[in-house]
């Protein structure tokens, strides 16, 4: 069943997002962040993945194009999951968002965006949801020192 | 007078809905909610009309921290995620892990991750109902549950070490084995657990008051469970069957005999009903398996991964470096990405991992259950009374260890 249906899915989502690779069970798409939304669109609609499972991102900080973000999808009909990975450089990390498709975007792209600084456009509640306000600077990118502090309440001596 | 320090969130109301509703802070720390969550509520008397949920509060940076230790250091600190289940966030990692160094592990190991996983499900479970019904004033009732959970506590830190974060996983096997007379000891609990759980659905389930605070209340279609990536009981309680353990086979889920217990309308009850049918479903699962444990190695006979005996350690120089460099370089894990998910007590709990083929992880994240059914709570709260959040983020079962990470 779930084979049947990676097969499927490998031939008819070529034209839209590329050829895939399957790593450890899982569909592997890799695309331009234009071609995000589309293919996210025909993931839903015509193959029945219906759950946004996860967004985060991979920083490769020598790379000119540095961001890799990465959306998981599964579908509770075949009971597969596919990841999407696509490239942006630094100065211009923005990929489309989509709160337009699944509710769950809004809260998972907010979580993206202050790790990593990457811009969901479309999703217009991007504030800090693990981070503070104020928070400067994007801890999870591989240049943020894991030993910097930035207290709210500054310590008491 | 102090000096006022800034607000760390921002709320996304600037103005009411109408002249005569007001907003109101419920959190981080309020005595009724279990977990830090701060809930910014519009009000129209006793009506909740929007919220704005906001978590982070015990934020603590596991993903940034994850970079900078090996592969095995990792195991204490994820299970500091769900600290109701640890074991099964550590058998999750272990697996993704396992999957990147493409170590199948040993049967006896495949079972008793099964049983324990199905153990802590029953611990998680327990815990949840107990406090979300005390804070419907059910106290016996969480005296019963928890009294059960606390020999549960105790029976596992008899195996292993410690009462709620066991590091007990390791990859590509388990920290050690089970003593003598602990499968005897689980029976024992397993009965006194039917007549707890016996007693408390004698009070509860048809218990006027229970049924009116509950029924009704907190409603969340499948459409929009589905559209919220709502896993787990979440799901289940909408009345889709959708469940890792049998739609995805993980471990030794796929010989077992068990069902899927769904609810009817997605609600507070439902969430209740589901709750404490799976729980009967995993006893029924660790009998199985009880039965079913063979006999062997719990860990798998790769230098890679697996410690040397602490005696070779002492007594042969191969092993001596074996040691040494599992502990200084961490394990071999080649270059991959994974995504491993497992069935936790609150849903899909994921792990993504990125190996550049060093000791350490180049990136790890966690898809929490906690965290995308938080970005669901405002539908569930929206329209309901005040009094009312209470139950439903109860019955959410929002943990801050793996919601906020």
């Amino acid at each position: 069943m779930a084979a049947s249906a990676l097969e499927t899915l490998q031939q008819h989502l070529v034209p839209t997002a590329g050829p895939a690779t399957l790593s450890h069970g899982c569909l592997v798409f890799t695309l331009s962040p234009a071609e995000l939304v589309p293919t996210v669109r025909r993931l839903r609609d015509e193959f029945a993945f219906d759950i946004f499972l996860d967004v985060t991102a991979v920083d490769w900080p020598a790379d000119a194009l540095r961001f890799e973000v990465v959306h998981h999808f599964y579908s509770t009909l075949h009971k597969v999951r596919v990841r999407l990975k696509m490239r942006v450089a630094e100065a211009d990390a923005v990929v489309d968002s989509l709160v337009g498709l699944y509710g769950s975007a809004a809260f998972m792209e907010r979580e993206c965006h202050e790790m990593y600084g990457i811009v969901f456009r479309g999703n217009g509640d991007l504030r800090p949801i693990l981070l503070y306000e104020g928070f400067v600077g994007h801890p999870l990118r591989k240049d943020y020192p894991k030993q910097r502090e930035q207290p709210l309440v500054p310590y008491r001596n | 007078m102090a000096t006022p320090f800034p607000n760390p969130v921002r709320s996304i109301f600037d103005t009411t809905l109408r002249d005569d509703s007001v907003f109101v802070n419920i959190g981080p720390s309020h005595p009724a909610t279990h977990g830090t969550v701060q809930i910014i509520a519009e009000l129209d008397g006793e009506r909740v009309l929007r919220t704005d949920v906001h978590c982070g509060y015990l934020h603590r940076g596991f993903e940034k921290e994850c970079e900078d230790h090996t592969w095995h250091n990792l195991i204490p600190y994820v299970d500091r995620l769900n600290y109701v289940s640890a074991l099964i966030n550590d058998f999750a990692y272990c697996d993704g892990v396992e999957k990147l160094m493409g170590i199948e592990i040993t049967p006896r190991c495949r079972y008793l991750r099964t049983l324990l996983s199905e153990y802590s499900r029953l611990v998680d479970h327990l815990t949840c109902l107990a406090a979300g019904l005390m804070e419907l004033g059910a106290m016996t009732a969480f005296l019963y549950l928890v009294m059960i959970r606390d020999f549960m506590y105790e029976h596992l830190a008899a195996l292993t070490g410690a009462r709620v974060t066991y590091s007990y996983g390791r990859i590509g096997g388990l920290a050690r084995d089970l003593p003598d007379g602990w499968l005897v000891r689980l029976e024992e609990i397993l009965v006194q657990y039917e007549d707890f759980v016996g007693r408390v659905h004698a009070l509860v389930d048809r218990n006027r008051i229970f049924i009116d605070r509950l029924r009704d209340v907190g409603v969340i279609s499948t459409a929009d469970a589905l559209s919220f990536g709502c896993t787990g009981p979440l799901l289940r309680s909408t009345g889709v069957p959708r469940d890792l353990r049998k739609d995805t086979p993980y471990l030794a889920y796929a010989e077992l005999d068990f069902d899927i217990p769904v609810g009817i309308k997605g609600d507070n009850y439902d969430r209740y009903f589901v709750r404490m049918r799976e729980m009967d479903e995993s006893v029924y699962m660790m009998r199985q398996l009880a039965q079913m444990l063979p006999a062997g190695p719990i860990n798998v006979d790769d230098r890679r991964c697996t410690f040397p005996e602490k005696a070779l350690v002492y007594s042969e120089i191969e092993s001596l470096i074996n040691h040494f460099k599992l502990v200084m370089d961490g394990p071999g894990v080649p270059p991959g990405e994974v995504y491993c998910a497992h069935e936790a007590p609150n849903g899909e709990l994921g792990f993504y991992l990125v190996s550049t083929g060093s000791g350490t992880p180049y990136k790890v994240h966690v898809r929490s259950p906690s965290f995308v059914h938080m970005g669901a709570a405002s539908r569930m709260l929206d329209g309901g009374q005040l009094a009312d959040i209470v139950p439903t983020f109860g019955s959410i079962n929002m943990i801050g260890g793996e919601c906020d990470r």
